[in-house]
């Protein structure tokens, strides 16, 4: 479920940190504020971009897969003969997924914000010649606890709600193949609008605890 | 008209043994006004095969996934080697689960699991002390009885229909049930392979002195396999009895059945 995630995290990651850097140095460039560059990259993939882009990618590709797959185990029956051969399904097929997603998203996105971060590199050097460490160390002189923290514990939600919501979508689907189509749609609709629900939950909480924004 | 014959075929067929499935005044409907079961009084006695008729839709298939704790029903009363499995809770209900083999329509083998890991699942949740040669050794039999242990290691894609059939019941077999229920077995195979699938539900009855329920259409299933059979109409039992006095019936909806 998570490693083979790894390719499609690592290019939009590279691709993410890449765009973001190329996209900010004009504005950057006009305060000539260019050695701002690396934090400023840092900052917004960690806090914001890669924890939601890579959390929506796993929305749609494995809040869809567990929604079809359990969707389609409901269709053909083999969550019923799960249930008749004495097997609790919820316990063999829902809480485990759940608990996979819930430990692999964050490990996702810590890749991706590694991933998206040596894109910000390739970004800066485009125009710009900064060695790989002095890159790196101009990226953690602008990181603290309330940047890692946080981005890291929302995370954990955005896994936990797309492997629910994914289960409950193709746990619930109704007879019928096109219902599997459904459920898998749904899943990651529903997903998809949970971590944008999530994560502005997560902004106003460590707001409040940390006053980060201030 | 019904009830009397009912009655009187019921007389004719008396088994002396104990009754090991009981269901009384069962009722189930899907929606307002959807009334799919009506009452239905059945009982099934040890070691006996219970062929259930009726039209599609009639609800054969609901009052066995009822048996099981599959669906709820509205009211009734269901009982199972004497327990009440309404009143269970879901550990005690899986007790009984294992002691029950319910065949699927379309076999719903686990898709992503070769033959030996179906076979091995269910008997690996429920046997943990066993050792792996005991497993490797009791999914070799059970497929052996069922005649398909050269299929061990394929996918259940790789299997034709009645190969799936005969894997499903392999793996209900794999945990020595006392009683077996078997949704359609033959629907959708052919002649041949419908009567194998016959026979083996016969071996298996002899074999392991299993209790049956048999939903079918197919009536050279039902007159190979069934010591009585049972037919639904309107929501109740219409009317049960032995395959060749019902054959002979003076209700013409009765004999439709076995035209």
């Amino acid at each position: 479920m998570g490693y083979k995630s790894l390719p499609l995290v690592s290019i939009t990651g590279l691709i993410m940190g890449l765009v973001l850097t190329i996209q900010s140095r004009p504005t950057l460039a006009e305060f000539g504020a260019e050695s701002w560059l690396p934090g400023m990259v840092a900052l917004s993939l960690i806090r914001e971009i890669a924890p939601v882009i890579t959390a929506l990618i796993c929305a749609g590709k494995i809040a869809s897969g567990i929604g079809a797959e359990l969707g389609s185990m409901k269709v053909t029956e083999q969550i019923d003969a799960m249930e008749v051969s004495g097997i609790n399904p919820f316990t063999y097929l829902v809480a485990t997924r759940i608990m996979a997603t819930t430990l692999m998203v964050p490990l996702l996105v810590i890749f991706a914000d590694f991933i998206g971060i040596l894109g910000g590199y390739i970004g800066v050097n485009i125009h710009d010649h900064v060695s790989l460490f002095r890159y790196f160390s101009q990226v953690f002189d602008s990181l603290n606890f309330v940047d890692l923290v946080p981005a890291t514990v929302k995370t954990f939600f955005f896994g936990f709600f797309i492997g629910l919501i994914g289960s409950y979508k193709g746990y619930n689907a109704a007879n019928g193949t096109e219902s599997v189509g459904k459920a898998a749609n749904a899943a990651v609709v529903a997903a998809s609008l949970a971590i944008f629900i999530i994560d502005l939950l997560a902004v106003q909480i460590t707001d409040f605890l940390f006053n980060t924004y201030n | 008209m019904v009830q009397e014959e009912t009655n009187t075929i019921e007389a004719s067929t008396a088994h002396d043994t104990e009754a090991i499935i009981d269901i009384h005044g069962l009722y189930k409907s899907f929606g307002e006004h959807n009334d799919v079961l009506k009452g239905i009084d059945l009982t099934v006695k040890k070691g006996e095969n219970l062929v259930l008729l009726g039209k599609s839709g009639s609800g054969k298939s609901i009052i066995i996934k009822c048996l099981v704790g599959l669906v709820e029903p509205d009211k009734g009363e269901i009982k199972v080697f004497d327990n009440d499995i309404l009143y269970l809770k879901e550990s005690e209900l899986n007790k009984i689960r294992i002691r029950i083999g319910f065949l699927f329509q379309n076999a719903a083998l686990y898709d992503s699991m070769t033959v030996r890991e179906n076979l091995e699942f269910p008997l690996k949740r429920h046997s943990k002390d066993l050792s792996a040669k005991e497993v490797e050794d009791a999914v070799k039999e059970v497929l052996e009885s069922v005649g398909l242990a050269d299929a061990i290691d394929k996918m259940p894609s790789e299997l034709s229909g009645g190969m799936r059939k005969r894997i499903g019941l392999a793996r209900t077999l794999i945990l020595k049930p006392e009683i077996m229920l078997y949704d359609e077995p033959t629907t959708g195979l052919d002649t041949i392979t419908s009567r194998e699938i016959s026979e083996l539900i016969l071996a298996i009855q002899k074999k392991n002195k299993t209790s049956s329920i048999i939903i079918t259409h197919d009536m050279a299933c039902a007159k190979l396999t069934g010591d009585r059979i049972a037919i639904l109409r309107d929501g109740v039992i219409g009317v049960q009895g032995l395959y060749d006095e019902l054959e002979k019936s003076n209700d013409e909806w009765v004999r439709s059945f076995f035209i």
